[in-house]
């Protein structure tokens, strides 16, 4: 049976179903807040949800049986006297040793639990970097939403910041330091580009196989790092916008990419009013479109950062994506044919694979 | 002991009760006495700082307050979500 997690602005929904073409909603949670993640860890079975009230503020909700009863976690909370509060949790991610997961926050903040995810505590060297540093914020807050444990080496982790760049850390969090090199933030004066933190990140994963190569949507174009993120290389070319939020990677092969353009920064949604997932298994030297199956005309539509999701691998690979617009669509060859799983959903904010 | 008359959720969170008599000098202490009875509502009313989030609204004995307005005894407390629209 697949599982599909789709957060939305109005709630959780659980899709279940044996065909692709084919998976009912099981449950709905949280009716009337804002699911901004939600996730299963792989290791242990347990079903995380990041979870917005508008009114009661974000907070960690965690289950075994998502049909069943869902407990809060404690925290992620700063501590008393860092004179700010979480806004929002964007992001939370297995780590590399048992019972350690990462959860990335706004305003950027990385928060690690190592009891599976019951109570949270803050990376404070990471958070004096960015008083230090005077992190800004982009377009949707300053967040910390991208994670990339290293394969078998817990002390190695890499973080991506909208808008702060690229941060890494080889002694468990320890220290931390930055991966701009080769970023450019076009959105900003050419004389004010040197030197600047200022740089969007809008998603980055690592290719588990060779894990010194990085994938990254950038806030108007698409990198590569083979360097474990110290540096990147531009590999836009071929696609028809340099902008956009969702990535995603198969995981047999560290040359493939997936990733769905927008327009631009002005104009947030599919191109052309096509549908179509961009996808490159040259390590982004081409790309090629594959749109079979999804919307191919008058379909304007926003896919968010975290509204890519996907399972499997190689010939196998699923992949599945979701719009403001509260469609959900899905593949399980690959790419190479599409169909909806969900049309009318509320606005997704998220798309994972259990 | 000042009287606090949550609505739902928080009523859910607070067991079910929808009227609780609980301690405190000011609302800031008065919450803190309601998480720790309730533990499921902490971090619901008061954010990270210990203030209360902006759009929940606490009024003592009508009148709209902050965290750190002091309580008395036979004072009551409302708590309950902001009026809002538009999503």
């Amino acid at each position: 049976m697949r599982e599909l997690l789709v957060g939305t602005k109005k709630g959780l929904f659980v899709l279940r179903g044996e065909q692709p073409d084919a998976l009912p909603v099981a449950t709905r949670a949280f009716e009337g807040d804002v699911v901004e993640f939600a996730m299963r860890d792989p290791r242990t079975g347990r079903y995380f949800a990041s979870v917005t009230s508008g009114f009661y503020g974000p907070r960690v909700m965690w289950t075994d049986d998502p049909l069943g009863e869902w407990q809060a976690a404690k925290g992620p909370a700063f501590p008393e006297g860092a004179e700010t509060s979480v806004d929002r949790i964007w992001v939370i991610t297995p780590g590399e040793a048992d019972g350690v997961l990462y959860a990335g926050v706004a305003p950027a903040a990385l928060f690690t639990s190592t009891d599976g995810g019951a109570s949270w505590s803050l990376n404070e060297p990471l958070w004096k970097e960015r008083i230090a540093g005077d992190w800004q914020p982009g377009f949707g807050g300053l967040a910390l939403h991208s994670i990339c444990p290293w394969p078998g080496e817990p002390e190695r982790l890499a973080v991506g910041v909208s808008a702060a760049g690229v941060w890494l850390t080889e002694d468990g969090g320890a220290t931390w330091s930055t991966g701009y090199t080769g970023l450019v933030p076009r959105y900003m004066p050419e004389e004010a580009r040197a030197g600047t933190n200022a740089l969007c990140v809008h998603n980055m994963h690592r290719a588990p196989t060779a894990p010194e190569r990085l994938f990254m949507q950038f806030h108007g174009s698409v990198y590569r790092s083979d360097d474990a993120g110290s540096s990147w290389n531009e590999i836009a070319e071929g696609l028809p916008s340099g902008f956009g939020f969702p990535l995603a990677i198969d995981p047999a092969d560290p040359d493939s990419a997936f990733v769905i353009p927008l327009t631009a920064d002005a104009d947030r949604v599919t191109p052309d009013g096509k549908v179509r997932v961009f996808e490159t298994r040259d390590a982004g030297a081409s790309w090629t479109a594959r749109g079979d199956g999804l919307p191919e005309g008058d379909a304007w539509l926003t896919v968010l950062r975290q509204a890519l999701g996907r399972d499997g691998e190689g010939s196998e690979l699923g992949l599945w994506f979701g719009a403001t617009s509260g469609e959900v669509f899905g593949s399980a060859d690959a790419g190479r044919t599409w169909t909806t799983v969900a049309p009318r959903l509320a606005p997704v904010t998220s798309v994972r694979a259990s | 002991m000042p009287v606090v008359i949550l609505r739902a959720p928080l009523t859910d969170l607070a067991g079910g009760n929808h009227e609780l008599r609980l301690e405190g000098a000011n609302v800031g202490a008065v919450i803190r006495s309601l998480e720790s009875s309730w533990p499921k509502t902490a971090g619901w009313i008061l954010d990270d700082q210990g203030r209360v989030r902006q759009h929940v609204n606490v009024f003592l004995n009508g009148e709209r307050v902050r965290e750190d307005a002091n309580v008395a005894p036979d004072d009551t407390l409302h708590v309950l979500a902001s009026i809002t629209g538009g999503s």
